[in-house]
């Protein structure tokens, strides 16, 4: 039975997961702490070894979920399993029949009009993610939200410096290095260290 | 063929941290410059598609070209080599993980790394927001920009009924879908009438 409602689980993860790995966080967060497979703070936990490890973050989600859930490989193999099924026949169906598809939807207004919409579906999802993802067992005291807003600001440094950056070549290394999500992770597990250790 | 897909997919598996979008960089570098199995334009296309289409796109892209190359066999070794390494790593850590979680050194760690988490799926929001209200539908003329910003109101609406409302992410997707094609129905109607009047 729970192997069942893992399977189920995973395979509309795979199938309604629009937009790549961190749009697909929220259903998974969803699903997981409703059938309580996990705490918020072990799906937190993962999310963040599933960002210093190699390999999409829904795939790394499905394996860890379905191993500590029935406490068995079958399990984890079970959900990645389901997981990647929904993409496999739908691409499959999609590379079939591409051409067609290629000349009947390209430049069909409801095709582009949803793929649009669906960019911003994709967006409130992800801000979605990471609004749920703020509670107390997150965001322990003042110092989290420092730790938060130093890490924010260094991720969205490449965008902030985007002008500059086209002129000097140089500086955009720079930007790329020390807004990259492993030394940001490295650095707070750090500093986390530091503080409550 | 198989093997040959699986041993390139394997080794892009393996050295992509980050996700989906870290993953199609290598791919593109190993699939269309160094084994020129497909060419520029069919590897762009290809990933319009994989992110059209539902599913991770790491997974999805590596479905398309298995195919596209290798037929079934292919696809099967591709999928194989993408999904293999990160799986076979989370299994060791998830095996290991709950001993570790034990250590107060270990604890303290995830401390800080938790906001850290939170920040960094939240920070790529800009990135994504600019990109989406820059992307202009090719029918609408641009009078006014301020109503290329309304879209957003959709990503609002989409938030708060999650975060707030505790609503299935699934059953919102499928909401957004549903009513987007309602709404163009319904004007494609609403046009045709007036053109019909006159």
């Amino acid at each position: 039975m729970l192997y069942l409602q893992l399977f189920i689980s995973f395979f509309k993860i795979g199938l309604f997961g629009f937009g790549g790995g961190l749009a697909i966080i929220s259903l998974i967060q969803m699903e997981v702490e409703q059938h309580g497979w996990m705490t918020q703070q072990e799906f937190v936990d993962i999310v963040a070894i599933s960002q210093v490890t190699p390999g999409p973050i829904g795939i790394n989600c499905a394996t860890y979920v379905g191993y500590t859930a029935t406490g068995s490989v079958w399990g984890s193999m079970l959900t990645t399993g389901a997981i990647v099924l929904p993409s496999l026949i739908i691409m499959m169906a999609v590379c079939r029949i591409y051409n067609w598809l290629k000349r009947r939807f390209q430049h069909s207004p409801y095709f582009v009009q949803t793929l649009r919409m669906m960019r911003f579906t994709v967006l409130g999802l992800i801000a979605s993610a990471a609004l749920m993802l703020i509670s107390p067992t997150t965001f322990i005291d003042s110092v989290s939200w420092l730790i938060f807003g130093v890490v924010f600001l260094l991720a969205a440094l490449p965008q902030m410096t985007a002008s500059s950056v086209r002129e000097n070549p140089r500086l955009g290394q720079a930007v790329n290095i020390a807004s990259h999500p492993i030394l940001l992770i490295v650095l707070s597990a750090i500093a986390g260290w530091l503080i409550y250790g | 063929m198989f093997l040959n897909l699986f041993l390139t997919y394997l080794k892009i598996g393996t050295f992509t941290i980050g996700g989906g979008y870290a993953m199609l960089a290598l791919v593109q570098r190993e699939v269309v410059d160094r084994q020129k199995w497909i060419d520029e334009e069919e590897f762009l296309n290809m990933i319009a598609l994989a992110q059209a289409a539902p599913g991770l796109i790491a997974v999805n892209s590596a479905i398309f070209i298995g195919w596209r190359i290798g037929g079934w066999r292919g696809m099967c070794g591709a999928v194989l080599g993408a999904v293999l390494p990160s799986f076979a790593i989370i299994l060791a850590i998830a095996m290991v993980f709950s001993e570790w979680k034990e250590l107060p050194a270990v604890e303290a760690a995830f401390m800080g790394i938790r906001p850290a988490v939170v920040a960094l799926i939240a920070a790529p929001l800009i990135k994504l927001a600019t990109s989406a209200v820059g992307c202009k539908s090719e029918q609408r003329t641009t009078n006014g920009e301020w109503r290329n910003y309304l879209p957003l109101m959709v990503s609002l609406v989409v938030a708060l009924t999650i975060w707030l409302g505790h609503v299935n992410p699934v059953c919102v997707i499928a909401a957004t879908i549903i009513l987007t094609l309602s709404v163009l129905w319904i004007r494609k109607r609403i046009i045709r009438r007036r053109i019909s009047k006159k």
